[in-house]
């Protein structure tokens, strides 16, 4: 920064936002306390955090801090009034600093190239001196050749001894940088877009159930214009462990009354409509549901008969063409069967689900028996009948995370064009060369001069290359 | 032959090269720097051979197709892989810069973290994925964050080895910053070693931090054993502190000169930076759009990485609009460093957070 005499009230905020002290104090204070807010649990129960702090700093003072952070908005910090004000006065400074210095790299991208006295080449720090055999006119077109061919567009002067070349290439590569810090700014417009004009939410929507709201906290509902409807969920293991390898809801979107989409959805694949996207993210038993839902059953008996049946617990059903009926007696949503044969329930969730069911011909017990979802081998019933256990649907919802983010799109905007600005900034680079040729006793003396940006080796190597070829093709004095 | 046999010559290729790389340095004769790099790039090789390979075993177990099915899952996968990137990098540096004694430096970061995982309890089984992991975008974030991690303990081991070369005064503050640095780093080490050897426990890491890290020193029931740690710990920093010059004269002997290494510093970081931000930030935002429908929420993972980013832009502002070179950038490089080791390790061994699968 110049120093400039007699600054005005204006001025002096400027200098204090474009300087690198209030840069590095910003920064400092986003990273110290996104530190402390990694460490302390957000929006979680105040004994989680209490918590912490006790096993950081004792039993005597973890409450006092606890409330101290608390009062200062550590327990919900990222979204905090003080630290949305640093993010502002971090793009402050972005832009400031950029504006700042925006004027003096402008002047270095326009200013044209102009031909170089040979004591100026000289004090580049990239300065090559040869004599080739031959006049200037000779070896002119050798030497454009060769500048042509190392990529650059070239002007040319003829002067008093000789003639000149320059080229500059990538000089727009110097605006990088300002495309990157223009990207932040994208970004947090993109972000500033979805906390204003969009909104994240939940909705724990049972089988069967329909909803016209997604809910946040504690506030009402957050109406969504339209219904939608869960169809069903399912869980897939892997193998027989209970390790979930993918969950899946069916939805169904209805618009006034009509069905307008229908999609399944599961983990990295959401469903979209109106711009709300439903993301699936848990699933659980709703409560005091599981003795009320549905049994589906695929029934066929051994001559092929076959059909399907909806029933609940406590119904009979008969395996058709035979006089064999099934009483569903108990059911249990985990079985597991311990080393004396006991059947018991182990999970809380529908991991394993299992009915026990009666069965009689005419009216006499035959047989009783448990038959579980995930096994297919308990379907098979003596005398060559079977029970298929397709679903038990109606207990289970499926946890779905509701979103409406109108700036996503400005967010990815803006991280493209961060892409494309580091690339620029740190890939590509501002080339200057000069190349004079000067005659001397009969022969050609070429200078080159080069300045360089970025990577100064890989363009000396270039340099030499085409000093090499040309002093072959032309032959060294 | 399956992963693990090549995993294994890999293992052993890398910690005998350390051992030649040495060896070099002492004798600095040429067959003895050739037998090195052939030893490593062997190493290379095997691991390369076992990484694919277990990514054919992933690939037919799961029954997802090669795309989804990159060995980059867990804990062990990401070291291993880690391991490659660094080497990969190194054997760059070798050839481009045509200096070998910077070897002895990368090898023995390769053996230590080879050996962290036979000694700890990290489970090198294969392991089915969570659904939140199965998307393409797994490949691109994840390798682009380990490239982009390799890069910066690169630029970690270069700038280390600016600031003890460049530094002679004791009362220095650069000085006392590496030694310090150093010396933490020594004692961390050790301490862990111990506790590895003492507990001699197969369990996951998370677990061996939570019941068994410091367990043997620093967090020992009996306080004797506490006050002698942290006594020991102490004597080991003024060790340091008090014998850093002569590993400034080994470093010396390495004929690179200082510059070549605050070049190699900033090279390293204008590569791994942005490597780091599309693919650590940008594809990670749009993964966690997709599977979780936000794609910024301030997780330990996510805050961690922005530090870290904004630790090295710092570095590459001071470096251009401040001109700093030499030991100011050198300091800023090694406390990124710090930073990304928190953001990869610390995070998921420490504190909760969406991202907890590098922890298993």
């Amino acid at each position: 920064m110049e120093q400039r005499t007699g600054k005005t009230f204006f001025d002096k905020i400027w200098d204090f936002f474009a300087s690198i002290k209030f840069a590095i104090v910003i920064f400092a204070f986003i990273s110290i306390t996104s530190i402390i807010g990694t460490i302390l649990e957000q929006k979680a129960e105040p004994a989680t955090n209490i918590q912490i702090l006790t096993r950081l700093f004792g039993e005597s003072i973890a409450p006092s801090l606890y409330t101290v952070f608390n009062k200062l908005g550590f327990m919900d910090m990222y979204h905090s009034w003080w630290f949305v004000v640093l993010l502002i006065l971090f793009s402050a400074n972005i832009v400031i600093c950029s504006l700042d210095r925006l004027p003096r790299i402008l002047k270095l991208v326009k200013e044209p190239i102009v031909p170089m006295k040979e004591e100026q080449l000289k004090r580049f720090v990239m300065y090559r001196e040869i004599v080739l055999n031959g006049k200037p006119d000779k070896v002119k077109d050798a030497v454009s050749n060769a500048i042509k061919s190392a990529g650059f567009h070239y002007a040319e002067s003829k002067e008093e001894k000789g003639y000149q070349f320059f080229s500059q290439k990538g000089k727009y590569s110097r605006l990088g940088v300002y495309i990157t810090h223009f990207s932040i700014l994208i970004i947090l417009m993109g972000a500033l877009i979805g906390v204003f004009f969009g909104f994240k939410g939940y909705l724990n929507l049972p089988e069967g159930a329909v909803a016209n709201e997604a809910y946040s906290g504690m506030e009402k509902g957050i109406p969504l214009n339209f219904d939608i409807r869960c169809d069903n969920f399912d869980v897939d293991f892997y193998g027989r462990s209970d390790m979930p390898k993918e969950y899946k809801s069916w939805l169904t979107i209805l618009k006034n009354g009509k069905e307008v989409l229908k999609k399944s959805i599961a983990v990295n694949d959401p469903l979209t409509y109106e711009g709300i996207t439903f993301y699936q993210s848990s699933y659980g038993l709703v409560p005091n549901s599981l003795e009320r839902g549905i049994f589906l059953f695929k029934v066929i008996s051994s001559n092929g008969k076959t059909s399907n049946l909806n029933l609940r617990l406590g119904d009979t059903f008969e395996i058709p063409e035979t006089n064999i009926t099934g009483k569903i007696i108990d059911f249990s949503p985990a079985l597991k069967i311990d080393k004396n044969g006991q059947a018991f329930t182990y999970a809380n969730q529908m991991n394993n689900p299992a009915v026990y069911i009666d069965f009689s011909e005419s009216g006499n017990h035959t047989f009783s028996g448990w038959i579980l979802k995930r096994y297919p081998e308990t379907w098979q019933l003596p005398g060559g009948n079977k029970v298929e256990f397709i679903d038990y649907w109606g207990v289970e919802y499926t946890g779905l995370q509701v979103r409406k983010d109108p700036g996503v799109w400005v967010v990815y905007l803006g991280c493209i064009t961060m892409s494309i600005g580091l690339f620029i900034a740190f890939f590509m680079s501002n080339r200057k060369i000069w190349i004079k040729i000067v005659e001397e006793k009969n022969n050609s003396k070429v200078i080159v001069g080069a300045t360089t940006n970025k990577n100064r080796a890989a363009f000396e190597r270039k340099i030499d290359t085409m000093i090499s070829t040309l002093s072959k093709k032309e032959g060294v004095k | 032959m399956d992963s693990s046999f090549f995993f294994g010559i890999s293992t052993m290729a890398y910690i005998l090269a350390m051992i030649i790389y040495m060896t070099y340095l002492a004798f600095k004769k040429i067959q003895i720097g050739i037998t090195a790099t052939t030893v490593t790039i062997i190493g290379f090789i095997s691991q390369t051979l076992a990484l694919i390979l277990r990514w054919k075993e992933f690939a037919d177990l799961s029954g997802m197709g090669f795309l989804r099915s990159a060995p980059l899952t867990n804990l062990y996968e990401s070291l291993i892989f880690f391991v490659w990137c660094l080497i990969l990098g190194y054997l760059i540096i070798e050839f481009k810069f045509k200096n070998r004694s910077f070897g002895a430096f990368i090898t023995p970061i390769a053996g230590l973290v080879l050996a962290f995982i036979d000694l700890s309890g990290v489970s090198k089984e294969i392991q089915p994925l969570v659904p939140a992991l199965k998307s393409n975008w797994l490949l691109a974030h994840v390798t682009m964050s380990f490239i982009a991690y390799a890069a910066f303990s690169l630029s970690f081991s270069t700038g280390l080895m600016y600031l003890i070369r460049t530094t002679d005064r004791r009362n220095e503050l650069s000085y006392i910053f590496w030694t310090i640095t150093l010396g933490i780093f020594v004692v961390v080490i050790i301490a862990m070693g111990i506790d590895l050897l003492t507990f001699k426990v197969k369990v996951r890491p998370e677990v061996f931090v939570k019941s068994y890290l410091f367990k043997t020193s620093f967090l020992n029931p009996s306080s004797a054993v506490k006050i002698l740690s942290w006594i020991l710990s102490m004597v080991t920093l003024l060790i340091i502190w008090r014998y850093g010059s002569i590993l400034k004269t080994v470093i010396e002997k390495f004929n690179i000169t200082s510059e070549l290494l605050d070049e190699i510093t900033y090279k390293s970081i204008a590569i791994g930076f942005p490597i780091f931000t599309l693919g650590g930030l940008i594809f990670g935002a749009i993964w966690a759009d997709q599977a979780w429908g936000v794609y910024w929420s301030w997780d330990p993972k996510e805050t961690w990485s922005l530090i870290t980013w904004f630790i090295y832009a710092f570095y590459l502002h001071s470096r251009m609009i401040r001109g700093w070179r030499g030991k100011k950038v050198a300091v800023v490089a090694v406390i990124g460093f710090m930073a990304v080791i928190f953001t990869y390790l610390g995070v998921n061994l420490l504190l909760s957070g969406l991202h907890a699968y590098g922890s298993q």
